[in-house]
């Protein structure tokens, strides 16, 4: 099944924020071994040399290591992968709140409807 | 190692129409090219001319550091934008035909991919239908171990599905030193499995970039950079 890719940005970062995605949910634990260049690219159905650069850029944040006959594998450092979660957290809440602008919404009217939707749910699930 | 294929100033002349004028252009290896333009652009007057079946007016052209002849057919694996093989011909025959022709040929490689699609070796070309010929030559054509792929239009006639089926080929096949030159109409189908793509316009080369590049530098897919560029 090709990746869900966009037409207007670069493939790599796409690629990249994949595998950050498939990493901060749990597809890959910390420490595990990622398929090699080649499978990813065909699972992806991209070029592998765009998904070389996608890892290698993985690499040089620290996010990956590899080493040099066995293969790429996922960095073993927690904090460097909570920071991870944050970071794409924090990238989410910017973009959200930037689209509810867009739509006429204040910061804090935006809040207020988040609340109100939290409860709307919770008393979903109570009746 | 030299780069795989380089132009210089190249051109093809018919009387006072210039199909190619001045094209200067090199291939490294190990790339997917995409060689893109509307109708009548010179695609595939250019790939002709790398595969020696037409010869420059002016300026010159080096496969593998190789005038197009013998030597650089040897090491080209080339699909042309029509049959090119006999109607009367069966599968089998065809296959027998490449393993004659070409050292490089892999028919472990060819008969699994015909096995896939389940196509059968007995089925004379003039009994199987547009697309499943075309699915035929591309398999034949990627089951050679050639330094530069040329294919001219290898998806045009075939349904979405199989449309995946051959990408997945041609990204399975080739191997990081070969380049594969990929001429198309077909961009969004194709653009994802490019590192590289080559606008011609009427002759002219126009643009010659990454497509990571183009996304970065335009904000938009090749598909629509190619809209733009060549809105009628």
């Amino acid at each position: 099944m090709p990746w869900d890719l966009d037409n207007e940005r670069p493939i790599y970062l796409q690629l990249m924020e994949r595998i950050q995605q498939d990493i901060v949910s749990g597809v890959y634990k910390p420490g595990d071994k990622i398929p090699s260049v080649r499978d990813l690219a065909l699972d992806a159905a991209v070029n592998p040399n765009t998904m070389q650069k996608a890892l290698s850029e993985l690499e040089r944040s620290g996010l990956l290591y590899s080493q040099r006959t066995s293969g790429r594998f996922i960095t073993e450092d927690t904090e460097m992968l909570k920071n991870l979660k944050r970071d794409l957290a924090a990238e989410h809440i910017r973009n959200f709140f930037q689209k509810m602008r867009q739509l006429g919404f204040s910061d804090e009217e935006t809040l207020k409807i988040i609340q109100e939707t939290i409860k709307g749910e919770n008393h979903e699930f109570n009746t | 190692m030299n780069s795989i294929l380089e132009c210089q100033r190249l051109t093809k002349r018919y009387g006072n129409y210039f199909a190619l004028s001045d094209l200067t252009l090199t291939l490294e290896r190990g790339q997917i090219v995409g060689l893109l333009g509307p109708n009548g652009s010179g695609k595939t007057t250019l790939i002709k001319l790398i595969n020696g079946l037409l010869v420059p007016s002016d300026g010159h052209l080096a496969v593998n550091g190789c005038a197009p002849g013998v030597e650089t057919k040897k090491i080209i694996s080339y699909l042309p934008d029509q049959d090119c093989l006999g109607n009367q011909m069966r599968v089998k025959d065809a296959l027998k035909l490449y393993v004659d022709f070409y050292k490089d040929f892999s028919l472990e490689r060819a008969e699994n991919m015909l096995d896939v699609l389940e196509i059968d070796r007995h089925s004379r070309f003039s009994a199987l239908s547009k697309g499943t010929k075309e699915k035929v030559q591309l398999i034949l054509v990627m089951s050679r171990d050639a330094q530069l792929y040329v294919l001219d239009e290898p998806i045009g006639g075939v349904d979405p599905a199989a449309r995946d089926y051959i990408l997945q080929t041609i990204l399975t096949n080739y191997n990081e030193n070969a380049t594969v030159l990929i001429s198309t109409h077909l961009i969004s189908d194709i653009e994802s499995v490019l590192d590289h793509v080559l606008f011609l316009k009427a002759g002219h080369l126009v643009l010659n970039e990454s497509v990571d590049e183009i996304r970065t530098k335009y904000g938009k897919s090749v598909d629509s950079l190619f809209r733009e560029v060549f809105r009628c």
